[in-house]
């Protein structure tokens, strides 16, 4: 009876994260991730008790050049959502980009996070992906 | 005071300081307060631009903000470091300069700012005797510059050879060896053999496959006679290495840091910092917001030296820890940083009704 409830509310909190992170623009399309399947509900794994959460996502193409800016506004866009405290690990889907190791080892360092998000430039795609209306 | 594994020893928190509006990315005592009636003072840097000053004083003896560093640094301050005569802060900055600030008064006056690095600058250290400072940066560069007279920083040289973004520089506790440590993997021994010090080279490089590190090396440290290293990463790994520091001192030419041991299965997320007291305590600081500290183990194992773990503080902070660093005059207080924002200030206490000698 406790797994079940359990495994219904992460449900629910999934596809409310899902809701959430839906909409970011691709920095390259005037699509959202969702449209351009980028991201789907199966992408977000969270667990709510360890306060983790797993997000992987597909980029368009193998060589995508955007993928660490998606991977960045992934991360700008949840830590909204979640609580200070939760864990948040970004990973390319496996076999989904030619340098998979290296965006992943990009995407989870987090000083190399924060000084992207400081640079004007980098700062100003990633808020255009996420704040845009024009989809 | 001699630890022995099985006592059981705690953290307490002493004091939670806080005022900085981000992620207190590190943390530096200042080597030269703490005795002879000189109350402790402590620098912290941050995700919000600013470096604050911390005092412990008053008849309460608890931590006060005596000063903020601002409106020099435009991007996060992510390192800081005291000279050894505690006059002068350094402080590197994703803006891509080194700031000095010199102690006048209690007040803190920017005299100096190193620039040459073309982004980030990630580290900055001073060598034991405050005569050379040592830079590292995202560019895959580590610098080192020569203090001179009038507040001038002189680059002697500029090191290359790591092929990524470099996190930390450290100096050796005694001789002018520089070590450097990377997200490509691996930690740079750089020497000059030549008395002025100006044949700067890489003369060993520890990676996987000898022994090192399979991710990013966030931090090494020291113990206090200077012939073992720590070093930590995001292979969720500590390290342990030594080296024939005497061969080195009496001036035989360079001896090798070899690994001694692997403490693994401790931290389950990336290892940001390590620090090693001079009584012998290593402390760790992780994402996955816990302490833990490790001693030498006295088993006398004919492999050579283990360590084991002789406490760990599970949620010291409530998100990750970025800093652990040991007072260097009073051997039980440790001080930890966090992205929550907060320095806490820790005494290492005995639980036992024992006392600690």
């Amino acid at each position: 009876m406790m797994m079940m409830r359990k495994r219904k509310c992460l449900k629910i909190f999934d596809s409310k994260m899902a809701n959430y992170v839906r909409d970011i623009r691709d920095p390259e399309h005037p699509y959202s991730l969702e449209q351009l399947s980028v991201l789907s509900e199966e992408s977000i794994t969270v667990d709510e008790k360890l306060g983790r959460i797993l997000i992987t996502f597909t980029p368009t193409i193998q060589h995508c050049s955007m993928a660490t800016v998606i991977g960045l506004c992934l991360r700008v866009k949840l830590k909204e959502f979640f609580p200070p405290h939760f864990k948040l690990d970004i990973r390319v889907a496996p076999g989904s980009h030619a340098n998979e190791e290296s965006v992943n080892k990009q995407l989870n360092d987090k000083e190399r996070v924060a000084a992207a998000l400081e640079n004007p430039n980098l700062r100003q795609l990633v808020d255009e992906c996420l704040y845009s209306n024009e989809l | 005071m001699e630890f022995c594994e099985d006592g059981n020893y705690e953290l307490r928190e002493i004091q939670r300081l806080e005022g900085h509006t981000d992620r207190v990315w590190s943390l530096a005592w200042n080597p030269t307060t703490g005795v002879d009636g000189v109350p402790p003072i402590l620098a912290s840097c941050s995700g919000d631009k600013t470096v604050r000053i911390w005092e412990q004083s008053g008849p309460s003896r608890s931590w006060h903000c005596k000063a903020i560093l601002e409106e020099t640094h435009t991007r996060t301050v992510r390192s800081c470091a005291w000279s050894p005569c505690g006059k002068f802060l350094a402080t590197a900055s994703f803006d891509a300069t080194t700031a000095i600030w010199e102690n006048v008064g209690g007040d803190y006056e920017c005299v100096s700012t190193l620039e040459g690095h073309e982004n980030e600058v990630k580290s900055v250290s001073w060598n034991a005797c405050g005569t050379m400072l040592a830079t590292c940066s995202r560019d895959k560069s580590v610098w080192i510059w020569e203090v001179m007279p009038g507040n001038e920083f002189e680059c002697v040289t500029v090191l290359q050879g790591h092929t990524q973004d470099v996190k930390m520089v450290q100096w050796h506790p005694t001789m002018d060896i520089l070590f450097s440590c990377s997200y490509d993997n691996t930690i740079k021994v750089w020497w000059s053999d030549d008395a002025e010090s100006e044949n700067w080279c890489c003369c060993q490089t520890i990676g996987e496959s000898n022994n090192g590190h399979s991710s990013t090396v966030w931090a090494l440290s020291f113990n206090a006679e200077g012939d073992k290293m720590v070093s930590c990463s995001d292979d969720l790994t500590l390290k342990i290495w030594d080296a024939n520091i005497l061969r080195m001192e009496s001036g035989d030419g360079y001896a090798p840091w070899s690994h001694i041991c692997t403490l693994s299965g401790y931290h389950d997320r990336t290892i940001f910092s390590v620090h090693w007291s001079r009584e012998g305590i290593i402390a760790s600081g992780a994402a996955d917001d816990a302490i833990r500290l490790f001693v030498e183990s006295k088993d006398g194992s004919i492999d050579g030296p283990s360590y084991k773990m002789l406490l760990k503080k599970e949620k010291a902070h409530d998100m990750d820890v970025n800093s652990v660093q040991w007072s260097p005059v009073d051997h039980r207080l440790l001080a930890s940083a966090s992205d929550d924002g907060t320095i806490k200030i820790w005494e290492l206490a005995s639980t036992s009704t024992e006392k600690m000698e």
